[in-house]
């Protein structure tokens, strides 16, 4: 099932033509209403006429998470305040949280790009879904519950947390599709295996799961733990939220919805622009975005793109699971470390589960990483060559795949915080002292 | 002849301890014997107790990694030599023992309790050397 069939199967010439048109009117629009897009472009003699093409686009500057907190909170809207129809923000860990506005229509196209994922999920109007997304200023809730509501399916905005609640409408309503972070999956399949309900109850044959990056191990765990297709939803509330790029049914990465956002890949230190297929950092245009029109803006996440046709039949670029964020990025000794490979390790070893925490410290200016693995209750032996062995074991697979010692420290079950929303996986003493 | 002994995961952690002995204190279990194996980042608390099952339960619930491992106790005469018979016929008919502690009980006799992979050979040959086990109701009274 394909929901816009015009935009999404799009001929790739066509396409360049209406982003070419989109670009246009798009820079016009900033050049006019927004001064810090105004100024940047007259330092670097650019008029709004000289952006025709979607060739242009390059000539661009680029805009940056730290061009948002330095224009803080209002600064690069394009609209007054009495189009803004909904503001949300990130949840802002280091410093000031980023805000996004929205006007009507940008609401409506933001409807519009979810519905088309979640078509690709198979949901439909015959579909129970329950969003178990933050609701509130994170833009995961609302931007399922809009979309899923344009499709016509029934949406139950449970929002995150309360998993009690949550098995017990899965249960009673019988949900056929979940909206949530996988982490929260996972820990939902858990807590529905532990409480040992009657799995035939359970009626769920998709989810459709973002916000933080998962990987294949995880997808099919939380497959497995619940019994349904997993889908990778993509999104950033810069672009404008969950719905920018979306997994169809043949999972051979994420179709971008081209026609709304312009993806390009480029080169984190250089900003050069790489070709398909290369590994660099995934640069967003929102080029029908009213209320926050970003040009450029770089999302620190990095991954490749595949033009080639997909089975489905959809002509939009697919984007592959991001290999990592930059922000999450850990650089110790040097070596370059993502929280995902420390899930992966663990998801593949049947006594581990993906519960830890990597703690990364300087003892005698060398960095030294820890991680920390939770004992679970059936993997416990009472005799210490036996947990030993498991925590060398666990040592020895993830050396092999960081390319760098980590010291593994087993603890008790538990201990490690659950999250129920996005998780939180390092502690780095390194930034307190 | 098989004792339930009650295994605990610990994380070396101050107070960790006293939480888990306040835990047995409040829903009355005594602890009858006890050892702790350490290593750098965790220990395992082994205890002997008359309610291993309502001990597993309560500490669940607090967040414990428990486990129920069958041991058994070997009760010896307290006086030079004791042990070493008492070894001497485990190690003849070729048992192994993971490990083990052993506490005196003030009337010329000691308890020996040990882990091991074929536990019920292990009480048959020291059965068959008239040696004395530990029953489940002794614990009790220990």
């Amino acid at each position: 099932m394909i929901w816009n069939e015009h935009h999404e199967c799009m001929g790739r010439d066509q396409l360049a033509t209406l982003q070419g048109e989109r670009l246009r009117q798009m820079v016009e629009r900033i050049y006019f209403n927004v001064p810090f897009y105004r100024n940047k472009l007259q330092e670097m003699g650019i008029e709004p006429g000289d952006i025709r093409t979607i060739d242009d686009l390059r000539k661009l500057p680029f805009t940056t998470k730290q061009d948002l907190r330095d224009n803080y909170p209002f600064g690069l809207f394009a609209v007054p305040q009495e189009e803004v129809v909904r503001f949300h923000a990130s949840s802002g860990t280091t410093g000031k949280s980023t805000v996004v506005g929205y006007t009507h229509n940008d609401i409506l196209m933001w409807s519009e790009v979810v519905a088309r994922s979640l078509t690709m999920a198979g949901v439909t109007k015959h579909d129970i879904i329950q969003v178990a997304y933050g609701y509130g200023l994170f833009t995961g809730g609302l931007g399922l519950h809009y979309g899923a509501e344009k499709v016509g399916a029934s949406v139950i905005p449970i929002s995150g947390g309360n998993t009690m609640k949550q098995l017990q409408l899965l249960e009673d309503f019988g949900s056929t599709a979940i909206a949530c972070t996988p982490s929260y999956a996972a820990f939902l399949g858990e807590s529905i295996r532990d409480a040992k309900l009657d799995p035939s109850k359970i009626k769920l044959k998709a989810g459709i799961f973002g916000a933080e990056p998962w990987t294949e191990e995880m997808r099919a765990q939380i497959q497995n733990l619940l019994g349904l297709k997993a889908y990778d939803i993509y999104g950033l509330s810069e672009v404008i939220g969950p719905g920018v790029s979306m997994e169809c049914s043949y999972q051979k990465g994420m179709h971008i919805f081209e026609d709304h956002f312009i993806p390009e890949i480029i080169n984190p230190e250089t900003g050069e622009v790489l070709p398909y297929g290369e590994l660099g950092e995934l640069v967003f245009t929102a080029v029908t975005k009213e209320a926050l029109p970003l040009l450029r803006y770089r999302t620190r996440d990095l991954t490749r793109l595949h033009v080639d046709l997909c089975q489905c039949g959809r002509t939009l670029v697919r984007m592959e699971k991001c290999v990592g964020r930059s922000d999450d990025m850990l650089i110790i000794r040097g070596v370059n470390v993502f929280p995902s490979q420390v899930e992966s390790v663990l998801l593949e070893m049947s006594e581990t589960r993906p519960h830890y925490l990597l703690v990364v410290d300087r003892q005698n200016n060398l960095d030294t990483l820890e991680i920390q693995v939770e004992v679970e209750d059936q993997f416990f032996s009472d005799e210490v060559k036996e947990l030993e062995g498991l925590r060398k074991r666990i040592s020895g697979n993830l050396t092999s795949i960081l390319g760098l010692h980590a010291n593994v420290r087993l603890v008790e079950p538990g201990t490690i915080e659950r999250s129920m929303g996005k998780a939180q996986r390092v502690v780095d003493k390194r930034k307190l002292s | 002849m098989i004792i339930k002994q009650l295994s605990v995961f610990l994380e070396n952690r101050a107070g960790r301890l006293t939480e888990l002995t306040g835990i047995l204190a409040d829903n009355d279990i005594n602890i009858s014997a006890f050892s702790i194996a350490d290593t750098t980042d965790f220990g395992i608390l082994r205890v002997i107790t008359g309610k291993p099952e309502l001990a597993e339960k309560v500490l669940k619930e607090n967040g414990f990694a428990v486990k129920i491992t069958d041991v058994i106790g070997m009760i010896m005469p307290n006086k030079p030599g004791g042990l070493h018979r008492a070894l001497q016929i485990l190690t003849d008919n070729g048992i192994s023992i993971e490990y083990m502690y052993a506490f005196a009980t003030g009337d010329d006799r000691a308890t020996a309790v040990i882990r091991t992979d074929t536990p019920q050979k292990a009480i048959e040959v020291l059965q068959m050397h008239k040696m004395e086990l530990l029953q489940t109701g002794d614990v009790y009274q220990l």
